[in-house]
């Protein structure tokens, strides 16, 4: 019997039962579609959170002032005037730290034309944009010379160039701050929400020194609120830690048994703990999936056995007419794979689509991974394969008469 | 004597299932056909008869003796061997027919000739002609379920004679239908035993059907009590026509 022979006869068999074959079909289809449309949105939702995490920037610490109290009454952190330019400049030098963005923040009102929004000033220096890992979109950074003679520039977020501008091209235009007149120099590029959900679009970036010194008029010169500081790598980041906390008590004359007047934090834990977070739904997802493929796989064999075990007699005509055993087992076996591969395909086909769909319909993130779509297809094709085989070797191994007898 | 087509020597079949103590369904049958007989197998339910045509036809094996086809012992075939034997020298026709009900007539009869590797231009030429032969030439597409039960039966005697077998084995082919399509396909039969010079071994229980045979072997618990020529019987026959 020449191959292709066997192929048109195990093809014509499967066409001749359209609705069995549709149903082995069909649990394939399932258990594929939905090993490939859970992971799509597992690896998105994985996805999303690590463009958050990764939107932060990169091994980025973050060091807050102290707090103040006034009598009995204690301030949040941030509100002492305790870290200075002076520190952030100490810090800079030390071998575990890449960079350092000293901040001051503030809350203002903008203005263009007719339009105004209210939104967060963040004075800055030009490490800024290199530790949040944020690019100008259009125009120029704030340069060390913006810094150095504090001058009246701004960089919009997306949001607010949104709120203020419409269509129009903002760099060069003069925007008002708090009523003093700031010139756009560039565009920042779209960040997205950060980890909290806040938009991190919806905020302007100034010189450092202008917010100081002209825009929010501080009582304690040089001080800033607070400060990223991105280490040298993500192992470097529990050594910068250290050294800042050992320096920082240096310079601000802290006695040994008395209490930071600064807080450090390691932002990379935050980000590990979203990440795990995301990889173990990522992980259930799958799981859930792979339990899907399961119940298929389980449905194959079941309708093979099914199939098989009712064309028992069919066997016995065939080889009652001379069909060898390998050409009864060849014959299910490719129909076994005809399914396989059929049901595979169109399983990933809805897979996809389902994702595409969920994906819209809920606003979310969806990402495939060809590995995972074989994966998936492997494991039930070797399934089906393996549970039409066996009861298709049994049958084969029948005496012609037996299986002829067969009801 | 050799050279003779079929010869068995002492042929037994016990099967294992059987009760202790059961006599075994074949015991010490020694026969031969030549090419070109006729012979019709009789005998009661459970004399054998059936169990003799399956080993005879290589669809199960004997227990005891020995079974030479064309001079050589079978015992020794290999199962691809055997299965070659019924595909190419062989033809089966049954009492239920046996056709694959998914398959249209002209699949049916060309079925052999996909496992003796024919060309599918070959085969469906040669399912044709054959059809036409047995007077269904227009029904090849039809699925068995379409046809009655005599058409049904003249597509599996189609089937059979698609390889040019030297040996047609008809397990009661006319048990399922009525008596005037019974004598069409028997006359059918006995046209191309004269024509082609094929072998056919026929079981059946009815004299009547048997009487289109030319050679008679009748069968009891298991042996043989009679072999010799047919002879033409007028009607008391039909008594024995209603015994199972």
């Amino acid at each position: 019997m020449n191959p292709l022979a066997v192929v048109r006869e195990a093809g014509r068999s499967l066409g001749a039962n359209k609705l069995r074959t549709g149903l082995t079909m069909l649990g394939m289809v399932i258990g594929v579609a939905a090993v490939v449309l859970m992971l799509a949105v597992g690896t998105g939702a994985q996805n999303q959170v690590n463009r958050a995490v990764g939107s932060m920037g990169s091994n980025l610490l973050v060091i807050l002032s102290g707090s103040t109290s006034a009598g009995t009454l204690r301030m949040g952190s941030g509100n002492a005037p305790t870290l200075t330019t002076g520190d952030a400049e100490a810090i800079a030098r030390l071998p575990a730290v890449q960079a350092v963005a000293p901040t001051f923040p503030g809350g203002a009102q903008l203005a263009y034309g007719v339009n105004n929004w209210g939104t967060q000033v963040l004075g800055v220096t030009p490490e800024y944009l290199s530790v949040r890992d944020w690019p100008v979109e259009a125009g120029d950074p704030i340069s060390e010379t913006d810094v150095r003679s504090s001058t009246r520039v701004a960089l919009l977020g997306a949001t607010v160039v949104e709120k203020l501008f419409d269509t129009e091209d903002p760099v060069g235009k003069t925007i008002r701050i708090r009523g003093q007149p700031f010139q756009v120099i560039g565009v920042l590029k779209k960040k997205g929400q950060s980890l909290d959900g806040r938009d991190q679009d919806d905020s302007v970036l100034v010189p450092i020194t202008t917010a100081q010194g002209k825009l929010f008029g501080n009582r304690f010169p040089g001080t800033v609120r607070f400060m990223f500081v991105q280490a040298v790598s993500q192992a470097a980041t529990a050594t910068a830690e250290h050294e800042i906390t050992l320096l920082l008590r240096q310079r601000h004359r802290i006695q040994p048994d008395a209490d930071d007047d600064f807080t450090v934090r390691n932002l990379t834990q935050a980000a590990e703990a979203a990440s795990a977070t995301a990889r173990i739904l990522s992980l259930m997802l799958g799981a859930i999936g792979s339990i899907s493929l399961v119940v298929g796989g389980i449905g194959i064999m079941n309708i093979m056995l099914v199939s098989v075990t009712e064309r028992t007699r069919e066997i016995g005509i065939r080889m009652a007419i001379g069909a060898r055993r390998r050409d009864v087992l060849l014959q299910f076996l490719l129909e076994a794979l005809m399914i396989c591969i059929v049901g595979g395909l169109v399983g990933i086909a809805l897979g996809v689509a389902g994702a595409f769909a969920v994906g819209k319909a809920m606003q979310i993130e969806v990402a495939f991974s060809a590995s995972v779509m074989l994966v998936a297809f492997a494991v039930s094709a070797a399934t089906g394969i393996f549970f039409g085989f066996w009861p298709a070797r049994r049958a084969a191994g029948l005496r012609p008469v037996e299986a002829l007898r067969y009801e | 004597m050799a050279g003779r087509f079929i010869e068995v020597e002492g042929l037994g079949k016990q099967y294992e299932a059987a009760a202790p103590g059961t006599p075994p369904a074949l015991q010490g049958v020694t026969l031969a056909i030549g090419q070109g007989e006729f012979v019709a197998v009789m005998g009661p339910s459970g004399s054998g008869k059936s169990t003799f045509m399956n080993i005879v036809g290589l669809l199960d094996t004997p227990t005891a003796g020995a079974y030479r086809l064309n001079g050589k012992d079978v015992a020794g075939l290999s199962t691809d061997e055997l299965a070659h034997v019924r595909n190419r020298v062989f033809g089966f026709v049954f009492q239920g027919f046996n056709l694959l009900k998914r398959i249209s007539a002209a699949e049916n009869v060309a079925l052999p000739m996909v496992y003796s590797g024919t060309g599918g231009a070959e085969r469906r030429r040669r399912a044709q002609e054959l059809l036409a032969k047995v007077g269904l030439g227009a029904y090849g597409d039809a699925l068995p379920a379409r046809l009655s039960g005599g058409q049904q039966q003249r597509v599996a005697i189609a089937r059979a004679l698609a390889n040019h077998p030297q040996l047609i084995l008809a397990d009661e082919p006319t048990g399922n239908l009525d008596t005037q399509t019974s004598n069409e396909i028997m006359d059918f039969l006995t046209s191309l035993n004269r024509e082609t010079g094929v072998t056919i071994l026929l079981v059946t229980h009815e004299n009547d059907i048997a009487q289109y045979a030319r050679r008679l072997i009748r069968f009891k618990d298991g042996r043989v009590v009679h072999d010799g020529p047919v002879t033409r019987e007028p009607q008391p026959a039909a008594r024995e026509k209603v015994a199972p």
